[in-house]
């Protein structure tokens, strides 16, 4: 009995054709199911779950992409890159970022006699924030409190803990431990607790010194006794989130707390004032003897000046978009420069093609970083000045005036120069800072020729 | 072909006739006749129309045109060709997956869209168009007007 072979070709196409059809189907099917349940509790999770594989295991698309931010990867001029080092006994790292004192000489000069002029390397993704925290030099070769960890480590379930149940008295004990005894209690990187509520997942607010600073802020604006766990919209909570930690800080007094100094704004100034009330310094310098003030990665207090700030886009919405997996929409947990993924990021609000987009960051950068050398270079100019003025011999009073202007100059630069996103989260008010920064540095410079006008003239034939 | 008549019938037959149960029970699953309608809440058979769907509904154009109006041109053979090449495309994507989380207008599209406009807006417009509209994208309506039918 022969087949003839045209029915057999036809029946293995229709048979494939079928095939193929039901798959279409069964992903259809599945596409359907996806959009229909987002969640399936797999966990039990509670208060003092602090392990993100437990969260992960009901929400294993946030927790994947959560992981991911161990990628190192260069923007134009930011982002990190993995160098590698030989680990040792002190130091077990074996791929860390670029050093950027060694890039910058004049950042090295800035912040000479403090940690941060004997180690300084550009920061990673929050994957790397506790065990940098723990190698770096500055904690290895200087004794630190354990107030770091404030920041450099998931701290919601250790609060509780340490507190008995009170937050603010496990913040206290943690600061006044040393960093060594501090980060024996360190178990994880910021994790899903402490920015998560493990019965309901909205966003809360865990560290006890964005609680106080807010609220001094909302005061100092008319908002009496704000809580922004029970008052904040949202969509503010997908900026408070991150201004927990993104933020400038400093530690007060003995008990080493950490305050966010923002009693009276969030501007350059308005921090400054607050450091002046409160007389506070970090260090001396250690060529020219000013009192100084270290200034950190104030991501809120400048995204909080600018444009977007201002159309009401919150740090989530560029740094956590949206995004889709299969029928469901997550949030990327993924934390990383929008210039790494501004189809999701920048598209949804800006329709340019994404070269057109990246051309547009850049040149805002390259501006910021124009303005910034020129800034760093005057800074040093000053520095040199001081320095000289004080080896001739010029009394403390003389010298005070250009010492507070090293003082406000160096807080100013520091401030947009320790501010992550390279003077695109508030373009024209970076700038203004630089600006006040040099004018702030050339009077300085004048009160030193006025200091001395019988030396400089007494050098010119 | 005598002896082998009845068990070819069947070799040929049983494959078309599941390829056809099969096809119409996932066109039916689908909602694969959404392609053929015109209401604009077919659109939202699928998922990344929705939020397009929900800002129309508060557009200045909902009273005034809904989604095949602007994005599928007016005669009848040309707009079912153009409703199965998107629809094809579409089903592609979706299926694969591999397309932006934002999604961006095509060229043809977009000058289906912009042709659009001018079905109701020629005469208006007369004295102001540039002479390649419809293939510029910085002279078009929508590079101003850009969410009267939908945000984004």
């Amino acid at each position: 009995m022969k087949l003839d072979r045209r029915i057999v070709w036809t029946a293995a196409v229709a048979a494939i054709l079928t095939l193929a059809l039901t798959a279409l189907l069964v992903s259809i099917i599945e596409r359907k199911q996806e959009a229909r349940h987002t969640f399936f509790r797999v966990a039990e999770i509670d208060e003092d779950t602090e392990d993100p594989a437990v969260w992960g295991r009901n929400f294993p698309l946030q927790y994947d992409s959560w992981k991911r931010t161990v990628d190192m990867v260069r923007t134009r001029y930011g982002g990190s890159e993995a160098m590698p080092r030989n680990p040792t006994a002190a130091d077990p790292r074996e791929r860390v970022s670029q050093e950027k004192i060694e890039e910058d000489p004049r950042l090295k000069r800035m912040w000479l006699g403090y940690p941060f002029s004997v180690d300084h390397r550009e920061d990673r993704g929050h994957a790397y924030m506790l065990i940098d925290a723990r190698y770096t030099k500055r904690v290895l070769e200087f004794n630190q409190p354990g107030t770091c960890l404030n920041c450099h480590a998931s701290t919601a379930v250790l609060y509780r803990r340490l507190g008995g149940g009170d937050i603010f008295k496990g913040f206290e004990a943690l600061n006044a431990m040393s960093f060594a005894e501090a980060v024996k209690y360190a178990t994880h990187p910021v994790a899903c607790v402490d920015c998560h509520d493990p019965q309901t997942m909205r966003l809360r607010i865990t560290r006890p010194a964005f609680l106080e600073g807010i609220r001094a802020l909302k005061a100092a604006q008319g908002v009496p006794n704000y809580d922004p766990n029970a008052m904040a919209s949202a969509q503010e909570m997908r900026t408070f989130v991150c201004a927990q930690c993104h933020v400038e800080y400093y530690f007060l007094g003995p008990q080493k707390r950490l305050v966010y100094p923002w009693s009276k704004g969030l501007r350059a100034e308005q921090m400054f004032a607050h450091y002046e009330e409160a007389a506070h310094k970090d260090w001396v310098h250690a060529e020219t003897g000013a009192p100084l003030l270290k200034a950190q990665h104030p991501e809120f207090e400048m995204f909080s000046q600018g444009i977007h700030a201002r159309s009401g886009v919150a740090c989530a919405d560029c740094h956590m978009p949206y995004k889709r997996e299969g029928g469901m929409k997550v949030s990327d947990h993924h934390v990383r420069s929008p210039l790494l993924n501004i189809n999701r990021a920048c598209q949804s609000c800006h329709r340019f093609s994404e070269q057109e987009i990246k051309d547009r960051v850049e040149e805002i950068q390259s501006r910021f970083i124009e303005a910034r050398n020129i800034a760093l270079d005057a800074l040093v100019d000053l520095i040199e000045e001081l320095s000289r003025a004080r080896a001739l011999g010029l009394a403390d009073a003389q010298l005070a005036p250009a010492r507070q202007a090293q003082r406000k100059a160096q807080f100013f630069i520091d401030l947009v120069e320790a501010e992550n996103s390279i003077g695109f989260h508030a373009p024209g008010e970076m700038l203004r800072v630089l600006t006040q920064a040099l004018d702030i540095i050339r009077k300085g410079q004048v009160s030193l020729r006025q200091a001395q006008p019988l030396r400089a003239t007494s050098a010119s034939p | 072909m005598q002896g082998a008549g009845a068990l070819g019938t069947a070799l040929i037959g049983v494959p078309l006739g599941v390829l056809l149960g099969v096809g119409l029970y996932t066109f039916g699953y689908a909602r694969g006749y959404s392609y053929l309608l015109d209401e604009p809440e077919v659109c939202t058979n699928c998922h990344v129309m929705q939020q397009y769907y929900d800002s129309w509904l508060r557009s200045s154009h909902r009273k005034a045109a809904a989604c095949n109006d602007c994005h599928t041109p007016h005669a009848l053979a040309p707009k079912y060709l153009t409703k199965a090449v998107n629809g094809f495309n579409h089903s592609a994507a979706f299926t694969t997956g591999r397309f932006p989380d934002q999604i961006r207008i095509k060229d043809r599209n977009r000058r289906l869209a912009e042709q659009a406009c001018l079905r109701c807006h020629e005469e208006i417009t007369a004295a102001i168009r540039a002479p390649h509209q419809a293939d510029d994208e910085s002279f078009s309506c929508v590079a101003c007007h850009a969410i009267v039918g939908h945000a984004q």
